[in-house]
């Protein structure tokens, strides 16, 4: 049976939350169609790493453990990624959709002329019949994203090609032990017949890490500004209503796009996926480009001059007003009663 | 880095996604396409700006757009040629309808191989798909190495590029031999501006299905004297593609379902900005512990 294969990535030394995650979704994905979950592991100093991969479900480990893998450079993990697919034929082959997935996932996809979809919302498996030749398949990943600016969700298959791959973005799905851990049994990449001089053309000059400085994804409370704040200046009002609450600021893409704040707040399908138990969302409509990164928090409030603002059918509490008489409010009433 | 460098800026003209209207959903719930304009993809407008700014720093360099799309798209063409490219190249034909990223990267390649370019700069993504892939495809299919998340060409040596990306965690200071393929961030350079005298020069630059369209109008006949008011257009057959590659079928996803978002319908309690009912609100949420 062929397996399914999660790309592990390393983040300064340690395994990325999104690997972790897709690890969870591959489990379910392998037991499913009753085959094995692969960790594919590319870095220097991976000794042990096994151990943590087995407890989220990873029955093999395959590690390429050398400097020419760390940091990460383009052209010898596309190299590795596909040797290894050719040798080992997985079925699925899962990436995060970060800076390092996004840049070589594609590649492989060429190379190996195989369908990928990015930054997929939900993997299932299922059936599928082909509307004009009417052949059956049984049991393709149905890789689902929002399109289109996010006014349609789309079910994407590959029916002929594979290994059938998807990208999916950070916080997208849940992180979690597997009930029964996996072997975790490592196997090393035999990767000097995959890499060749030519893969090495780019060369890093210089790297600059900057810490996280804004990480809204574990805040209780998310206070998100829309492009319905008008401006800049007004953008301050969510500011300091996340002070007050003791939450932190998130926007939709429009107000990121309108630089009324910077793009680590961008809350939805192409910024963070959050579920705080409070959401309050400020002049913000709806789109599901946005909802599709906010749609489980435990509560919404919405304020919004549009009754009819799509924001409005998720939300718990829709208030119809204006952000700039509404915000002030909320705090002023807040700070009354909390003493 | 030799003379008559030559650039070839990958660039997509797109639905504007990012303000929809009401409108932009018929009464039976599926996308209005005409409610949307057709803009010139943003990020590829900053690696328009990256491929210009290279033209001013080395003589002889040569800026073109290769685009893949209807005849509209030589609007782009256009565009880019008022704010400073040299000319470019619009890839159009049935043939290509329908395709996938993987099915689009390889119409490209094709084109790009009979162009011949030292230098190919694109877009991160287009607003969209937002897939970010036809980039990096590009660069498989022609056997090149790639730069994506490019901010800024920091040094330009004798061949190669010094190339400055922004990612999630820092900053990365590459150095890549060309030719290669470079995708710009939303974070690079803005696009400067139409120039005046530029438009005047370029209005009637016109494709060759445009020229044919319309072969009597004051316009077509100017385009038809002048071949630097001729956008180069390639159908499927110029650029010798394996046809089994093109469009619907050489595109390995498929789209199995579409589905028009429907929210799900939960009764939300309205309030108004009336003082009482925010201070109630407050209260609520204070005794509920969801706030304090």
């Amino acid at each position: 049976m062929n397996n399914i294969f999660v790309y592990i990535e390393i983040e300064e030394g340690k395994v990325a939350d999104v690997s972790l995650e897709l690890l969870t979704k591959g489990r379910e994905l392998a037991s499913t169609l009753g085959v094995s979950l692969d960790a594919v592991v590319l870095g220097e100093g991976l000794a042990g790493i096994e151990k943590e991969l087995a407890k989220y479900g990873a029955d093999t480990v395959w590690v390429a453990d050398d400097k020419t893998f760390a940091p990460f450079r383009t052209l010898p993990h596309t190299a590795v990624l596909c040797g290894l697919i050719e040798q080992e034929k997985p079925q699925i082959v899962l990436f995060g959709a970060t800076c390092i997935g996004r840049d070589f996932a594609p590649r492989v996809s060429s190379a190996l002329h195989s369908g990928l979809t990015a930054d997929c919302t939900q993997l299932v498996i299922g059936d599928h019949k082909d509307p004009k030749s009417g052949k059956e398949y049984t049991d393709l990943l149905y890789q689902i994203r929002p399109a289109f600016g996010g006014n349609i969700i789309a079910t994407i298959v590959n029916p002929d090609c594979r290994p059938q791959m998807a990208t999916v973005r950070e916080g997208v799905m849940r992180k979690e032990y597997a009930a029964q851990p996996g072997k975790g049994e490592v196997k090393a990449i035999g990767w000097q017949k995959f890499v060749k001089d030519s893969d090495l053309a780019v060369r890093i000059v210089e790297r600059q890490i900057e810490e996280r400085k804004i990480d809204i994804k574990g805040a209780g409370i998310i206070v998100a500004g829309g492009y319905g704040m008008g401006s800049k200046e007004n953008f301050r009002l969510v500011h300091e209503l996340a002070d007050v609450l003791g939450g932190e600021v998130g926007a939709s893409r429009a107000a990121v796009d309108a630089g009324f704040t910077e793009h680590a707040r961008q809350v939805g399908q192409t910024g963070v996926t959050v579920r705080p138990k409070l959401y309050i969302a400020c002049g913000i409509s709806g789109q599901i480009q946005h909802t599709a990164g906010m749609d489980q928090s435990s509560m919404v409030i919405s304020i919004n001059s549009d009754p009819e603002a799509p924001i409005n059918k998720i939300a718990d509490y829709a208030i119809t007003g204006d952000v700039n008489d509404i915000i002030p409010k909320m705090i002023k009433y807040y700070k009354q009663n909390s003493k | 880095m030799k003379k008559q460098l030559k650039i070839v800026v990958l660039a997509k003209q797109v639905p504007d996604t990012r303000n929809v209207g009401k409108d932009a959903m018929t009464p039976e719930g599926t996308v209005n396409r005409a409610a949307l304009p057709a803009i010139f993809n943003p990020e590829d407008l900053n690696a328009l700006e990256m491929a210009l700014s290279l033209k001013d720093r080395i003589e002889g360099a040569t800026v073109r757009i290769l685009t893949m799309g209807p005849q509209r798209a030589a609007d782009i063409i256009r565009d880019a040629m008022f704010r400073g490219a040299d000319g470019g190249y619009l890839l159009s034909g049935r043939e290509f309808a329908g395709s996938d990223t993987l099915a689009t990267s390889y119409a490209l390649s094709c084109a790009l191989r009979k162009i011949g370019p030292d230098v190919i700069i694109a877009g991160r993504q287009p607003i969209d798909g937002d897939t970010a892939q036809v980039g990096p495809q590009v660069a498989e299919k022609l056997g090149l190495p790639q730069v994506t998340y490019a901010e800024e060409i920091v040094e330009i040596k004798d061949s190669s590029l010094v190339i400055k990306r922004r990612l999630s965690c820092g900053t990365e200071v590459v150095e890549c031999p060309v030719p290669a393929v470079v995708t710009v961030n939303a974070s690079a350079p803005e696009c400067r501006p139409r120039n005046a005298r530029r438009v005047m020069k370029f209005k009637c630059a016109l494709a060759a299905s445009e020229i044919a369209a319309a072969p009597d109008s004051e316009t077509a006949r100017r385009a038809a004297e002048k071949p630097y008011l001729q956008i180069v257009e390639f159908a499927a057959a110029d650029v010798d593609p394996d046809p089994q590659q093109l469009g619907l079928t050489g595109s390995p996803t498929k789209v199995k379902k579409i589905e028009n978002v429907v929210f799900q319908a939960k009764e939300a309690k309205r309030l108004t900005a009336a003082d009482e009912e925010i201070n109630s609100l407050m209260v609520e949420l204070i005794a509920s512990h969801t706030l304090g």
